[in-house]
């Protein structure tokens, strides 16, 4: 196990830049989530520290050592792919020995070895099949199991879960999380769903055209995201985000209703702006906003609903059941302990 | 929901004995079938037959034969001609298909690589391939000239690493090594592109993989690309191994089996013995006498091109 640092590490490829001046520093059994929309430069960047990719500027260490200039083999890593990249002529105990008879470790510690990854993965009766024999769980499985085998210092995922239904990839998930728990493995874990990042990561990393928008603990940039694409980006179903300008009584949106906000600096005033709350920060409230009601969709356990007010959509989710129906009036209000405010020119938080 | 009930009117096909006919599938497979069986029949099955029945007769040109058993093969188990030819079709099948997998397959390695030019280099490759047989045997001949040879050129008055011409052509061992040459030089192509098309089906994934676990170039090649490239490599291999050993055309266009029937290969010599030299009979034994040859080749092709069992299953990836 070891630490990863990400120092100004830049790549280009010819004369574009796509990833420019990252810094990223994931401590020894961390799990890091590099979360961002497609072509943001994850991917690209986790294949550096793969050593898949080289780098163009900057330096990544692992563990003590710059690995800048060192070949994929020796940097010590196991990596998950996407489409796995199972040996399609291995069976599942040749494709989880492969390393370990690269490097002609005993045949009893190989064996020792793949049986104990077996067993962590339930695996066990599958060591004779061949990946085409598997099911695409299986196959992540097996897949996991190679890296397990390894015993490396950092485990790399790039979207493992993405060719899995919707079912497996939440279970997947769960076993990702507990295998982490168990092995205590430094992980870097990329993803474009922002789902898989809140609820495995110690840490996450957003990522958006080549720059890191925010870095922390899943619910800090939930609770305070720092600017407005991290606001969008992080949370299902998304913020709603309303433009406007700060006024001494609220929050005037463009569409001429004032919104009741919390705190901030008292200079913000007549500043234009940008207002963000989040669905389930929208309460009923006899004394609050009109608002029309578009669609409701009952969930069992809460209700979303889409209103319509001052010519915007906004979706709220409300713990109680809606007796309204589409075209009627409702009553909300903001929770404003948990709004928040983003400078419409530079999209940071105010 | 209510849908109005029209009253349609329905055609009724006259039920005639020809409808009823073409509506049977067994009929309608056979009739399907029919055009292709024929031309199989007439241009593959007879004279097949045709060959084997006159193998089993005297039979010359102008002078229809009796049936004489074995005769033609006993007399050409005696026959030294015969018998140089059945070794040197071995010799030449097996050395210019090792020669042709060997540079095939490291040709098809590096266009795989990325290259400058790589499509203009993927299409000069076919080209000994596209070029007609007789045109690069004549081209050989040149080259292989004892007077006018270019190597022979080169050698002697370019480099003056000899002082004396090779006569290529003119000595039995010589124009044994001249003819698998042009042989591998002709059939290079055709391994090289099919091994190509073989290598590209490989997920450049596997090599990251393989990269990440610790294998190094030569240990990517042979625990990656070989075990991947098996299959396409053992279908290659078959047709080489067939069209080398049936080969005509460059040997005939060359030597003629010369010098003093040395490079005869079975078929020209059967040609040779049935045509020119006008005992049909003989030249069908000879021509016959292939076929163990070549069921064996195809037999190989069948465990071959046998699905293994790692490609079983379903693939959904």
């Amino acid at each position: 196990m070891a630490s990863v640092q990400i120092a100004d590490v830049r790549k280009a490829y010819g004369s574009t830049q796509v990833i420019h001046g990252v810094d990223i520093d994931i401590n020894d059994g961390e799990f890091v989530i590099l979360v961002g929309p497609s072509g943001c430069g994850k991917s690209t960047l986790l294949r550096m520290i793969a050593g898949l990719e080289n780098i163009s500027g900057g330096e990544i260490r692992i563990g003590p050592r710059v690995v800048n200039d060192v070949p994929p083999k020796e940097r010590d890593i196991a990596m998950v792919f996407q489409n796995y990249a199972l040996y399609p002529h291995m069976t599942v105990a040749d494709n989880m020995a492969f390393s370990m008879k690269l490097r002609k470790a005993p045949k009893a510690e190989i064996d020792e070895r793949v049986n104990k990854a077996a067993g962590i993965l339930g695996l066990d009766k599958l060591l004779d099949r061949y990946p085409r024999q598997l099911s695409g769980g299986q196959r992540q499985r097996v897949a996991m199991g190679r890296a397990i085998v390894r015993d490396p210092q950092v485990f790399l995922f790039d979207e493992p879960l993405s060719n899995l239904d919707a079912k497996l990839r939440v279970q997947m998930r769960t076993e990702i999380k507990e295998l982490h728990q168990r092995l205590k493995t430094t992980t870097v874990y990329v993803t474009h769903d922002q789902i898989e990042a809140m609820t495995m990561a110690d840490k996450i990393v957003v990522m958006h055209d080549g720059i890191v928008e925010q870095m922390g603990a899943p619910l800090d940039l939930y609770d305070n995201p720092a600017n407005l694409f991290v606001a969008a980006f992080i949370g299902s179903p998304s913020m709603n985000l309303l433009k406007g300008t700060i006024r001494a009584n609220g929050f005037e949106t463009e569409g001429g209703v004032i919104w009741p906000v919390g705190k901030h600096p008292a200079d913000s005033n007549d500043r234009a702006a940008v207002l963000g709350i989040r669905p389930e920060h929208l309460m009923l409230d006899p004394s609050g906003l009109s608002a029309e009601v578009v669609v409701i969709e009952p969930m069992g356990s809460e209700t979303q609903v889409v209103v319509r007010c001052g010519g915007q959509d906004l979706t709220c989710i409300f713990r109680e059941r809606i007796t309204a129906k589409p075209g009627e009036t409702i009553k909300i209000r903001p929770d404003t302990s948990v709004t928040h405010l983003f400078d419409a020119a530079t999209s940071k938080r105010i | 929901m209510t849908i109005a009930a029209e009253a349609r009117t329905t055609h009724h096909l006259p039920q005639n004995w020809l409808v009823r006919l073409l509506d049977n599938k067994s009929f309608l497979i056979f009739l399907c079938l029919l055009p292709a069986a024929a031309l199989l029949l007439i241009f593959l099955t007879y004279p097949l037959g045709l060959g084997i029945w006159l193998a089993f007769t005297d039979t010359k040109i102008g002078r229809s034969g009796h049936f004489i058993g074995f005769e033609n093969f006993t007399s050409l188990m005696q026959d030294r001609v015969f018998i140089t030819s059945v070794w040197n079709t071995l010799l030449y099948t097996g050395v210019a298909t090792v020669g042709k997998f060997a540079l095939g397959l490291w040709l098809a390695l590096l266009l795989n690589n990325h290259l400058p030019f790589k499509s203009l280099l993927r299409a000069l490759i076919l080209v000994p391939w596209i070029v007609p047989t007789v045109l690069s045997a004549i081209a050989f001949w040149w080259i292989y000239d004892p007077q006018f040879s270019i190597i022979s050129y080169v050698l002697v008055d370019v480099l003056g690493w000899r002082t004396t011409y090779i006569d290529f052509l003119g000595e039995p061992w010589a124009a044994r090594w001249s003819l698998i040459a042009a042989n591998t030089w002709r059939g290079i192509p055709f391994v090289a592109i099919s091994l190509l098309a073989g290598l590209q089906t490989i997920s450049p994934a596997l090599y990251e993989a393989a990269m990440l676990d610790g294998a190094n170039a030569w240990q990517r090649f042979r625990h990656v690309t070989f075990p991947m490239l098996m299959p396409i490599l053992a279908v290659v291999l078959t047709f080489s191994v067939l069209f080398t050993f049936t080969d005509f055309q460059l040997v005939y266009a060359i030597t003629r089996g010369g010098p003093i029937n040395s490079t005869h290969l079975m078929a020209t010599l059967a040609f040779q013995r049935g045509i020119p030299g006008g005992q049909l009979g003989e030249g069908a034994a000879i021509a016959v006498a292939m076929i163990p040859f070549l069921v064996l080749a195809t037999l190989f092709s069948y465990y071959a091109l046998a699905r293994r069992k790692w490609q079983q299953g379903e693939d959904n990836d």
